[in-house]
C-alpha cells in the first residue's frame, strides 16, 4: 500500500506505536496541537487516557505509575503553554532517573519558527531537562522514533525523552512500522555488563574490610525489583551494615538488623558516622550527591571506594574513588555473589565485631528521639502513628518536599523496593499529590498516601479534581505547620530566626476545599484523637485530605549542615548553639 | 589536594542532525566548562555523521566528566581525547586581512612568505592571507601583523587527528 492510500493518520499510527510498547495509561490533557491524538484515543478503547487539570501534574502522575510499576510513564500535553507547563515535571524526571515519554503538540511544519499560535520551540526549552528529544518532522519517521523514544526513556540510567509532534505529521497518512527486536541504537548503547575483573577486584577489597557499609541508592530502584534481593542477599551473605539514600529506600528492609537508615543531611547518626568512619564503602547505584557528601573535602576521608554505575558520568563527578564498576545493578550484583560463592572468603570477624559494637553505640544515641508535649502532636507522632496502622497493609507513600518529607523518610519503614516514591534531585514541591494518583492508577486497590505539607499541597490542589473524577481513593495527609518548615527552620538556624515570608498566612480550610471538590475531609488537633484519624482515613474508601495540626516550631533533626563533614551533625536544638553555621556553609544550598 | 587545570582537544563523532550542536554547546554551558575552540562539519555524507573538534580546559576530574557527559549524548557515536590518547596532529587556519603601503605591505609580504601563508586576495593597498598551523603559529602570524596594518581576522577553530593509521 501506498502512503497516500493508507488508512492510518500519524495521530492513529502513534496510538498504536504505544500500544505495542505496552503502554496502558497516558496522562494528558488536551488541545488545539493534539486534537488529532485526541480523536485517535477516543476511536478505540485499549488506552486509557487519565485527564488532569494542569501539566506538570500529567508529569508527576506518570513518574509515579513508573516509580511505582517499572514501566514507563506517558504523558500527552499540547503545543506552547502545554509544552512548557510540562518543564517542571520533565526536570524533576530527569533529576531522579525516572522513565517518561511526554509527547508534546507543535504548531504544522510550515509555521515552525513564525511565533504561530501556541507556538514554542519546544525541543529547545526541554534539551536541557530531557535525556533526549525529538522533533518529528514528517510522518515517515513517526513510528520509529516512537520506538526509539521508549527504548531511549527505559534503557541504561533511565529518564524523561519528549517527542514534539507537529500538527500536520499527526494528520498525514502513513501505514504503521512495528518495532525492531531486539532494538539496537546506531549510537546509544549503555554497557550493562560489567568488566569481570572488577568484580573480582570487588569481592577482593570487599572480603578483607574491616569496617565496611553498602552504601545503595536509587540506581537498585531502577535496576529493577530483583537489584534489591539481591542486595539484601548479598548484604546480609557479607554481614556487613548498609544504608539508603532518600531514593533508595526500600531497597534494603528497614526492618533488618544490618540497616543503619537513611544516611546525608537530615540522615541517621548511626549512617552519616559509619560513612565518616568506613575503611572500605561500596556504593550500588548512588551518586555521591551533596545532600549526602556534604563538605566534600571531609568526606569519608580514610576509605577505599567501589562504585557501581550504570552510567560513567555519574562516577568520579563529586568524589574519586578507587574502583568504578560501570553496569547494571543486578548484574552487577549478581556476579558478585557468584564470585563470592567460589571463592568462600573468611572475613576479618574480630574487626567486624569492633566495628558493629562502634555502630551499636551511635545507634544507642537514639538520634530520632523527640521531645513530646502534651496537648500538642508532634510532627514525628502523626508519622509514627500513621506508619502503625499502613504497615500491615499493601501500601504505597508519596511525598510533597520539605521537613514532613524528612521525617516521612525516617519514620516510615520500607521493606520493598518501589514502594516510596518523592521527589530527590530537584525538591519539587506539588510533586507528591499528582504522583499519588499515578501510584493509585497503576494499583487501583492498594492504600495510596501522599504525606504533604500545607504549603505545597496548594502547588497542585486542582488535582482533588482529578481523583473525583476517577475516583481514586487517594489519601492527602497534611501535616499543617503553618511554615513552609523547612524554610522556617533553615531561617532560624541560618538567618537568625528571621521568619522572612515563610508563614503561611490564609491557609484555606483544608476540610471544606476537600468537600468543594467531592472529596472527604477530615481534621485532628488532638494527639488522642489521632488514631481514629488515621483509621477513618484508611477506612474511608473515597479521596481524602486530612488535616493535622502539628507543632509549628518543631524542627528536623538530626541535620548536616551545609558545608559541614559527617561527624559534625545537629542532632536537636540543643546542638544549634553550639555548632554555628560556618560562612562557607552559608552560601551552600 | 588541588588538581591543575590543562586543555585538551577532544573529537566527537555525532549524527549530523539538528540540535546536535545546541545539544553539545548546552552541555558546556549548562555544566560550566570552557570551550576554547569548537569546530564542525559532516565528515561522511553515506553515514551523515559529522565531527565535532573541541578544545577545553579543565581539571583531570572535569575532563573526565566533559567526555562522560558527551558520551552520554544519544546522537553520540564516539568520544576521543586526543589529548591523552597518544600523539596527535592539530590545525587551523586564518584568514588575516592587512592594509598598507609602501614598507609595511613589503614586510607583511615577507612575513607570510615565512609563515608560508598564501595571498589569496591582493589589491594595491591590500592583502588577505590564507595562513595554517597549529593555534601557535597562527597566532603568532596575526600578532605580527597587528604592526602591519592588520584589518580583520577570520579563524577556523581547531581540527585535530591522531597520528598513524586508526580510525576515530
Ligand atoms: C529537602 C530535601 C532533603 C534531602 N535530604 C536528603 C538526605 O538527607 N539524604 C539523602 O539521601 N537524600 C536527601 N535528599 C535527596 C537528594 O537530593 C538526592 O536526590 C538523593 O540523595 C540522590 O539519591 P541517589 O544517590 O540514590 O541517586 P539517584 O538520583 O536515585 O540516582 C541513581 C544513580 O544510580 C544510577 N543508576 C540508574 N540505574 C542504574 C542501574 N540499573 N544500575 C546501576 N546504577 C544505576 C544512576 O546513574 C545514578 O547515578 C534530599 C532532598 C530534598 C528535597
Ligand atoms: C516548587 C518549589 N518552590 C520552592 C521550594 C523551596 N522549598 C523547599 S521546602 C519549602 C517549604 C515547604 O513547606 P510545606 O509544604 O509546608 O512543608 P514543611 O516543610 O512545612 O513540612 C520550600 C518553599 C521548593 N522545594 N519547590
Ligand atoms: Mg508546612
Amino acid at each position: 500500500m501506498k502512503p497516500e492510500e493508507s488508512a492510518t493518520t500519524g495521530a492513529d499510527l502513534l496510538v498504536k506505536a504505544l500500544i505495542d510498547e505496552e503502554v496502558e495509561v497516558v496522562f494528558g490533557y488536551p488541545g488545539g496541537a493534539v486534537l488529532p491524538i485526541y480523536d485517535s484515543i477516543f476511536k478505540q478503547n485499549r488506552l486509557r487516557h487519565i485527564l488532569v487539570r494542569h501539566e506538570q501534574a500529567a508529569v508527576h502522575a506518570a513518574e509515579g505509575y513508573a516509580r511505582s510499576t517499572g514501566k514507563v510513564g506517558v504523558v500527552l500535553v499540547t503545543s506552547g503553554p502545554g509544552a512548557t507547563n510540562a518543564v517542571t515535571g520533565l526536570t524533576d524526571a530527569l533529576m531522579d532517573s525516572i522513565p517518561i515519554v511526554c509527547l508534546t503538540g507543535q504548531v504544522p511544519t510550515h509555521l515552525i519558527g513564525n511565533d504561530a499560535f501556541q507556538e514554542a520551540d519546544t525541543t529547545g526549552i526541554t534539551r536541557p531537562c530531557t535525556k533526549h528529544n525529538y522533533l518529528v518532522k514528517s510522518v515517515d519517521a513517526l513510528s520509529r522514533t516512537v520506538h526509539e523514544a521508549f527504548y531511549v526513556a527505559r534503557s541504561g540510567r533511565p529518564g524523561p525523552v519528549v517527542i514534539d509532534l507537529p500538527k500536520d505529521v499527526l494528520m498525514n497518512k502513513h501505514d504503521y512500522v512495528a518495532p525492531k527486536k531486539p532494538v539496537q541504537h546506531k549510537s546509544y548503547r549503555p554497557q550493562v555488563k560489567p568488566d569481570p575483573k572488577k568484580i573480582e577486584q570487588a569481592v577482593e577489597m570487599i572480603a578483607h574490610a574491616k569496617r565496611p557499609i553498602f552504601y545503595a541508592g536509587g540506581g537498585i530502584i531502577n535496576s529493577g525489583p530483583k537489584a534489591s534481593k539481591l542486595l539484601t542477599q548479598f548484604v546480609r551473605m557479607t554481614g556487613y551494615p548498609v544504608t539508603n539514600t532518600l531514593m533508595g529506600l526500600g531497597a534494603f528492609p528497614a526492618s533488618d538488623k544490618q540497616f543503619l537508615g537513611m544516611l546525608g543531611m537530615h540522615g541517621t547518626y548511626e549512617a552519616n558516622l559509619a560513612m565518616h568512619g568506613c575503611d572500605v564503602m561500596i556504593n550500588i547505584g548512588a551518586r555521591f550527591d551533596d545532600r549526602i557528601t556534604g563538605n566534600l573535602g571531609k568526606f569519608s576521608p580514610g576509605s577505599k571506594k567501589i562504585h557501581v554505575d550504570i552510567d560513567p558520568s555519574s562516577i568520579n563527578k563529586n568524589v574519586r574513588v578507587d574502583l568504578p564498576i560501570v553496569g547494571d545493578a543486578t548484574l552487577v550484583l549478581e556476579e558478585m555473589i557468584k564470585v563470592w560463592k567460589a571463592k568462600q572468603p573468611k572475613t576479618d570477624q574480630k574487626a567486624l565485631k569492633a566495628w558493629w559494637a562502634e555502630i551499636e553505640t551511635w545507634r544507642a544515641r537514639n538520634c530520632l528521639a523527640y521531645k513530646t508535649e502534651k496537648g500538642t502532636i508532634k510532627p514525628q507522632y502523626a508519622l509514627e502513628r500513621l506508619y502503625h496502622h499502613i504497615k500491615d497493609k499493601d501500601h504505597y507513600i508519596t511525598t510533597e518536599v520539605g521537613q514532613h518529607q524528612m521525617w516521612a523518610a525516617q519514620f516510615l519503614k520500607f521493606e520493598q523496593p518501589n514502594r516510596w516514591m518523592t521527589s530527590g534531585g530537584l525538591g519539587t514541591m506539588g510533586y507528591g499529590f499528582p504522583a499519588a494518583m499515578g501510584v493509585q492508577i497503576a494499583h487501583p486497590d492498594a492504600l495510596v498516601i501522599d504525606v504533604a505539607g500545607e504549603a505545597s499541597i496548594l502547588m497542585n490542589i486542582q488535582e482533588l479534581s482529578t481523583v473525583a473524577q476517577y475516583r481514586l481513593p487517594v489519601k492527602i495527609f497534611i501535616l499543617n505547620n503553618q511554615y513552609m518548615g523547612m524554610v522556617r527552620q533553615w531561617q532560624e538556624l541560618l538567618h537568625g530566626s528571621r521568619y522572612s515570608e515563610s508563614y503561611m498566612e490564609s491557609l484555606p480550610d483544608f476540610v471544606k476545599l476537600a468537600e468543594a471538590f467531592g472529596a472527604k475531609g477530615l481534621r485532628c488537633h488532638e494527639p488522642e484523637k489521632l488514631d481514629d484519624t488515621i483509621k477513618e482515613m484508611i477506612a474511608l474508601k473515597h479521596p481524602v485530605v486530612v488535616d493535622v495540626i502539628v507543632d509549628q516550631k518543631e524542627n528536623c533533626f538530626p541535620m548536616i549542615p551545609s558545608g559541614a563533614a559527617h561527624n559534625d551533625m545537629l542532632l536537636g536544638p540543643e546542638d544549634k548553639a553550639a555548632k554555628p553555621v560556618s560562612e562557607e556553609g552559608m552560601v551552600l544550598v | 589536594m588541588q588538581e591543575l587545570a590543562s586543555s585538551h582537544t577532544i573529537s566527537v563523532l555525532v549524527d549530523n542532525e539538528p540540535g546536535i550542536l545546541a545539544r553539545v554547546v548546552g552541555l558546556f554551558s549548562g555544566r560550566g566548562y570552557n570551550i576554547e575552540s569548537l569546530t564542525v562539519a559532516q565528515t561522511d555524507a553515506k553515514q551523515n555523521l559529522s565531527r565535532i573538534t573541541i578544545v577545553t580546559s579543565g581539571t583531570p576530574m572535569v575532563i573526565e566528566q566533559i567526555k562522560a557527559q558527551l558520551d552520554r549524548l544519544v546522537p553520540v557515536h564516539r568520544v576521543r581525547d586526543l589529548t591523552v590518547e597518544g600523539p596527535h596532529i592539530e590545525r587551523e587556519l586564518a584568514l588575516v586581512k592587512v592594509k598598507g603601503t609602501g614598507d609595511k605591505r613589503v614586510e607583511a609580504l615577507r612575513l607570510a612568505d615565512v609563515f608560508r601563508a598564501k595571498v589569496i586576495d591582493a589589491k594595491t593597498d591590500s592583502f588577505v592571507f590564507e595562513v595554517t598551523g597549529n593555534s601557535d603559529k597562527v597566532q603568532t602570524f596575526v600578532g605580527l601583523m597587528e604592526t602591519l596594518g592588520l584589518v580583520d581576522v577570520g579563524r577556523t577553530g581547531i581540527v585535530a587527528m591522531s597520528r598513524g593509521a586508526e580510525q576515530l
